[in-house]
């Protein structure tokens, strides 16, 4: 049992037909989903971004790597896969989650916003913004789920001072240790929203 | 994380109906389960969600509150019905986990979180209470969060919950659904002790359902406070955690209701500290001397003893503060 | 205006923000699968058979790749620190959580279940799992910085003069095993076309990635293209190309497809390196006037089996220099132990080493009753004391004063537990900082369009730290053009290669060659204007470019003019120069910690922060705070939070994610105020930086433990400094 197993026909790829010749290859071909994801066979209709979406999954599909690996919104991060460091948040039907722990197979019907929907247009979030004037980031890794946590935190009431600001954040952590300005970036946000 | 089916029932007794299949697994809020099911500790091959049940209600009144098992712990923590009547359970609430898990959490699916003993979730270590009969590496390892109350000698593992100490000082009662009918049982006789069995973590029967748990209104569930001690300042299990709820006659303790979490395998009621407070008055004497009986019973290990002393002055202070 | 200094929004802010900036593993390469590993669950032996018929037969499944069938790899030449393993090359179980076999399926999901499905059976061999227990065993480094310089260096005779001191200590204290955990988990897709291969890979070093990947697969290093133009942080552990991203690539190439490899979170634990542990013996002593009379540092520090590699913590060499003492003495040492690799970790060497000197230097104040700056200050070394040369500059005096100044510090009581808020006790706590000036060859590549925009080219990386803005500014001013006219690209080994994005040094290393390519292109663009009829009695040195014109005596030409004639570019390449040979060359800062202890109940947070740095130039005064900031904040886990638990009887790891292995959030780190003290080190490089990712985390831990001990009375030797440690 120990020689290679190949289980399928495999088609071999011609990589040079690639769109890599621009350096830097920041956007390889998109691919189709439908067409690379034959084996998953859950159909799931979302409302992603105020658009309809329907993705066939595999029934253990978290949110997470639906929206990653089978819609193309790489957006929102996959940091611990565990829920133990908010990269992944989203916005469920208005509320922050975090997406990694959500099974996308229970999210018929929902309605959910990720950092690519977050922008009205070419206008960013306040909050979007704010992170910019406040470098209240640096690797960028953490900085989606930083701003869907701090866009619901204004909305919950939750920016009344710096503490609770500080404590209702804490859901979110961030490696390169941007935290205090992302504290002034919320701050300076929900003054303005 | 294994292959399963989702079933999806239209109501309660189809639910339950469903989980009478083998390997089948409730799913709720999934913030537990889910992290589970990727490190292969739980392997379902059905679950059955209850997302689709409405049964996610906060039923507060004069005699008491009654939330539905669905309700996520946000909303049961902000609820000001909740924050004025029952405050310990607001303020354990908010202590746990992140703000966005507690948006998905929910009251019930928080009774089953299962233990964060790192051995346990691993499938490349021993464990009794995953693989009954293999062993626990905790006893004699990195156990410096372990247990120090209700252990044995096959298991050590903490309850992590926050809101079940929260609801041991409220005598809450939960409310249960099986194929043979209901029936309601006290959060302190919920969970078990491991003994010789720590696989078995609760007494609920094979499929059974938490539907809702139903709180007593209380002078003492209006004088409550949540204390949680640990390493850092916010989304951190408990290293140690006390409930108090104190009934006060002016100076004087009427009756006392105090727990504790991060120290037992279970979340501990601390009855020596409660009979050392009843009737007397709350001075400082008093409580000293009462919180100093805590943990009665404790067996600690090298890494942990430090959590007896904690426990002793994590209560103290929770009760300072509640009868202040 | 001048762009260099300015406090300027990053630029790759906007595709941060909005979730455009693409990572690794979110590169939409066609027909691709995924790769998830196995990993070993015992710490020593060997593997005698794998049962893979169910992991075979479930649906998706492409190959199992294990080291019965993985094809051969060779041991890449002329890479410095190369990683020989894990790879599937043999059977041989170093460490548990080794790489042990490779599941590639069509979907992740159908991956991850079957790699959860594969069975191993061992032989178990003797696990040496206990650092402690080895010690005796303990034995030098035999490529201590690559050979750079012995382990072990003395000046005058430490132990001798031990003994005539007025007032001494001698103390161990001990650092965990710390793990990166950045927040992006190493990832690699690798697509193969023919001999060719393409990997967009998590890394700090595409050039690394080409060379290794060229030398293990034989193939020409022209073959090997490593794209990463984002990079979510690695603090060192994305320094070396770990066995991930060749495994990638391998899998790739067996099953003929591009293939996906995304780390979990947990096998980021024993796949990308780890701050060792380490044991350093602190022997110090004084005149009575404060005086150093000796120093001795000897440092231990845990190692994997040595057939992996090696890495030894430079705990001891920041101890040579940084104070003026006649009589020092270092060592450093390696145990091994059935461990994974480890490897650098932000700050390597400082962030242990300094801990502990620090530490040592409070309590030789406490012992002293000096003042622990005017103990520092005592003994300040005017010269590096060590290499007997003049540093390239040292601000360290003005940090002291400026960081003392906003700390407050001046009305600080001295005696322990005597600082209170109601039942908080406060302490203060200060430490000296210091990390070595850093820098290596780097090469640009500049191109003027015909519609004078710029674009410039380096193979180097933007980890966060802020590459592309500030690379940008150094041009804008270089070419005296607006910055949105100019476009700074990275993360390409296509481009002209640039030094791994490590040991501080990218901007000292790369502003050079950005310098130097504007300046070769201003040269052309020059030419091409005295080129021009009628420009004949122009010299070109003295042409200036201003406002889209080229500017001579008495007449003009505008750029667009001149680009008529098609793009303008040039290359330049840039290296260090002898200054290391005539200077010592270092960053110095001063860190001032407050701590709040509960005194029943051991919660130590920390409350207010000063720190005070000598980074050179400042390039950009925003991403430059940002860089302080978040070293500070990795100095706060470490000296409260981080440790990673490994457990004795297996040497597996207990804590492998983010929820047990602490890492500080936004509740546990307070206002932070950064001191950036004006010092243009011109001695050092053309744009006088000296690199400031590591400096703000040299340091911290000791301010923060010096502050407990201040706050408490308890003098704690380790870190993380726990609750218990202060009951």
């Amino acid at each position: 049992m120990d020689e290679l197993i190949t289980r399928r026909e495999v088609m071999v790829v011609a990589a040079g037909g690639m769109a890599l010749s621009q350096a830097p290859a920041h956007g390889a071909d998109r691919a189709s989903d439908a067409s690379e994801k034959q084996t998953s066979d859950v159909p799931v209709s979302l409302r992603v971004n105020g658009r309809a979406l329907t993705l066939h999954v595999d029934q253990r599909t978290s949110l997470l790597d639906a929206l990653r690996e089978y819609a193309g919104l790489t957006g929102t991060k996959k940091g611990c896969d565990r829920g133990a460091c908010g990269a992944c948040t989203v916005h469920l039907d208005g509320r922050r989650v975090i997406s990694c722990l959500t099974l996308a197979s229970r999210c018929q019907g929902k309605d959910i916003t990720t950092i690519e929907g977050l922008a009205n247009g070419d206008q960013l979030h306040p909050v979007q913004a704010a992170f910019i004037e406040h470098d209240g980031l640096q690797c960028g890794y953490c900085t989606p789920g930083q701003i869907m946590s701090a866009a619901a935190l204004i909305k919950e009431g939750h920016a009344g001072s710096d503490p609770e600001i500080r404590e209702w954040m804490s859901g979110n952590i961030c490696r390169c240790g941007a935290y205090p300005n992302i504290i002034a970036a919320i701050r300076h946000a929900s003054r303005g929203a | 994380m294994q292959a399963f089916t989702l079933t999806q029932p239209s109501n309660i007794q189809s639910a339950v109906a469903a989980a009478s299949e083998p390997q089948t697994k409730y799913i709720a809020g999934g913030t537990d389960l889910l992290q589970l099911a990727k490190d292969d500790i739980e392997t379902p091959r059905q679950l059955v969600d209850l997302e689709p049940l409405p049964m996610s209600g906060i039923h507060a009144g004069p005699n008491g509150l009654r939330l539905e098992a669905l309700a996520r712990m946000s909303d049961v923590a902000a609820h000001p019905a909740v924050v004025h009547g029952w405050p310990v359970l607001s303020q354990a609430l908010l202590a746990s986990a992140s703000p966005q898990i507690r948006n998905m959490a929910t009251v019930g699916g928080n009774l089953l979180q299962r233990t964060r003993c790192g051995y346990f979730r691993d499938t490349g270590f021993a464990c009794n209470k995953r693989v009954p009969g293999s062993g626990c590496p905790a006893i004699n390892g990195e156990n410096r969060m372990h247990a120090i109350l209700g252990v044995s000698d096959h298991c050590i593992a903490t309850n992590p919950g926050d809101m079940a100490v929260a609801m041991m000082v409220l005598d809450a009662e939960l409310e249960l659904i099986g194929r043979n009918g209901t029936r309601k049982v006290a959060i302190g006789d919920f969970h078990r002790l491991p003994a010789d069995t720590p696989h078995i973590e609760t007494i609920l029967r094979p499929g059974e359902l938490i539907t809702g748990i139903a709180i007593p209104a209380s002078a003492a569930a209006r004088r409550s406070g949540y204390l949680k001690v640990r390493d850092r300042a916010s989304f951190e299990f408990a290293v140690v955690s006390a409930a108090v709820a104190l009934d006060m006659d002016g100076g004087t303790i009427r009756s006392a209701r105090v727990a504790a979490g991060g120290v037992g395998t279970k979340p501990w009621r601390l009855p020596e500290v409660e009979a050392a407070l009843t009737g007397k008055p709350a001075r400082a004497a008093t409580l000293q001397e009462a919180a100093g009986r805590a943990g009665e019973g404790a067996k600690t290990t090298a890494m942990n003893a430090f959590k007896l002393v904690l426990l002793r002055r994590a209560v103290l202070r929770a009760l300072q503060t509640v009868a202040a | 205006m001048a762009m260099i200094g300015q406090p300027l929004d990053r630029i790759d802010g906007r595709a941060k923000v909005t979730g455009a900036a693409k990572y690794a593993a979110e590169f939409r390469v066609p027909n691709a699968v995924h790769a998830v590993l196995v990993q070993s669950t015992i710490a020593a032996g060997s593997i005698t058979g794998f049962d893979l018929k169910e992991a075979s037969d479930m649906p998706g499944v492409l190959a199992i790749i294990t080291p019965n069938n993985a094809g051969k790899l060779t041991h890449p030449e002329n890479v410095p620190q190369a990683v020989a393993g894990p790879l599937l090359q043999n059977k041989d179980i170093l460490f548990n959580g080794q790489h042990v076999a490779l599941v590639v399926a069509e979907t992740l999901e159908q991956a991850q279940s079957a790699a959860s499905a594969v069975r191993l059976t061992y032989t178990r061999g003797e696990a040496a799992t206990s650092m402690d227990a080895m010690l005796g065993q303990a034995y030098p480094p035999k490529h201590f910085r690559n050979g750079a310089r012995p382990p072990d260096t003395s000046r005058g005779n430490a132990d001798e003069s031990f003994a005539t001191g007025a007032v001494k200590m001698d103390a161990t204290y001990v650092t965990p095993i710390e793990h990166h955990n950045p927040m992006e988990p190493h990832a690699t897709i690798a697509a193969w076309d023919g001999d060719r291969v393409t990997v967009w890979t998590a890394t700090q070093g595409i050039s690394g990635v080409q060379s290794t990947l060229a030398g293990q697969f034989g193939i020409d290093k022209a073959n090997v293209r490593a794209i990463c133009p984002y990079v979510g942080a690695g603090f060192g552990s994305k320094g070396n190309t770990w066995p991930p991203a060749t495994l990638a690539a391998l899998a790739a190439r067996t099953v003929r497809r591009p293939v996906k490899l995304v780390l979990s979170r947990s096998q980021m634990y024993t796949s990308n390196g780890y701050r060792p542990r380490t044991v350093q013996k602190l022997k110090i002593a004084a005149a009575a006037d404060g005086a150093l009379l000796s120093m001795r540092h000897d440092g231990f520090s845990s190692m994997s089996r040595p057939s992996l590699g090696e890495f030894a913590e430079p705990v001891a060499l920041a101890t040579e220099m940084l104070y003026a003492c006649p009589n020092v003495a270092v060592t450093h040492r390696l145990v091994a132990l059935n461990a994974a690799l480890p490897t650098y970790m932000r700050a390597p060497g400082e962030a242990s080493g300094v801990y502990a000197l620090e530490s040592a230097m409070d309590e030789m104040a406490v012992a002293l009753k000096m003042d622990p700056i005017a103990f520092r200050l005592k003994n300040y070394a005017e010269t590096d004391p060590h290499e007997n040369k003049p540093f390239a500059s040292k601000a360290l005096r003005a940090c002291y004063e400026q960081g003392a100044r906003a700390f407050g510090w001046e009305k600080r009581s001295a005696e322990p537990r005597s600082m209170r808020d109601g039942n908080i006790l406060i302490g203060w706590g200060f430490a000296t900082s210091t990390y070595p000036t850093n820098r290596m060859p780097s090469a640009v590549k500049i191109r003027m369009e015909k519609d004078a925009r710029v674009v410039l080219q380096c193979g180097t990386q933007d980890i966060g730290t802020g590459t592309y803005t500030v690379m940008t500014q150094v041009a804008a001013d270089t070419l005296g053009i607006p910055m949105h006219h100019i476009r700074f690209e990275l993360g390409d080994s296509n481009m002209p290669p640039g030094p791994v994005s490590g040991g501080s040094m990218t901007v000292a290393s790369v502003s050079p060659s950005v310098q130097a390519a504007c300046r070769a292109l201003l040269d052309k663009i020059k030419d091409r204007a005295v080129a021009q009829p009628g420009w004949g009695g122009q010299s070109r040195d003295g042409l200036q470019l201003r406002d889209g014109q080229v500017v001579g005596i008495g007449q003009q030409i505008s750029l667009a003019t001149l680009l008529e004639h098609g793009p303008i570019e040039a290359e330049a390449k840039t290296q260090p120069g002898d200054e290391k040979k005539e200077f010592s060359m270092h960053a110095f800062g001063a860190q001032f910690a407050e701590v709040r202890v509960d005194p029943d109940l051991g919660e130590i947070r920390v409350s207010r922060y000063v720190g005070a740095f000598d980074g050179g130039n400042i390039l950009n005064a925003k991403t430059a705070r940002s860089q302080l900031i978040g070293g500070i904040t990795y100095g706060i886990g470490m000296a409260l939070h981080e440790e990673t638990l490994v457990d004795q009887e297996t040497g597996r790891i207990v804590n492998t994610n983010v929820a047990e292995y602490l890492m500080p959030v936004n509740a546990d780190v307070p206002d932070i105020q950064t001191i950036i003290v004006p010092n243009d080190d011109k001695n050092s490089n053309p744009l006088g930086v000296k690199g400031i990712g590591e400096l703000p985390m040299v340091g911290v831990a000791a301010a923060i433990a010096n502050a407990v001990y201040h706050a408490t009375g308890v003098r704690v030797r380790k870190v993380p400094i726990r609750i218990e440690d202060v009951l």
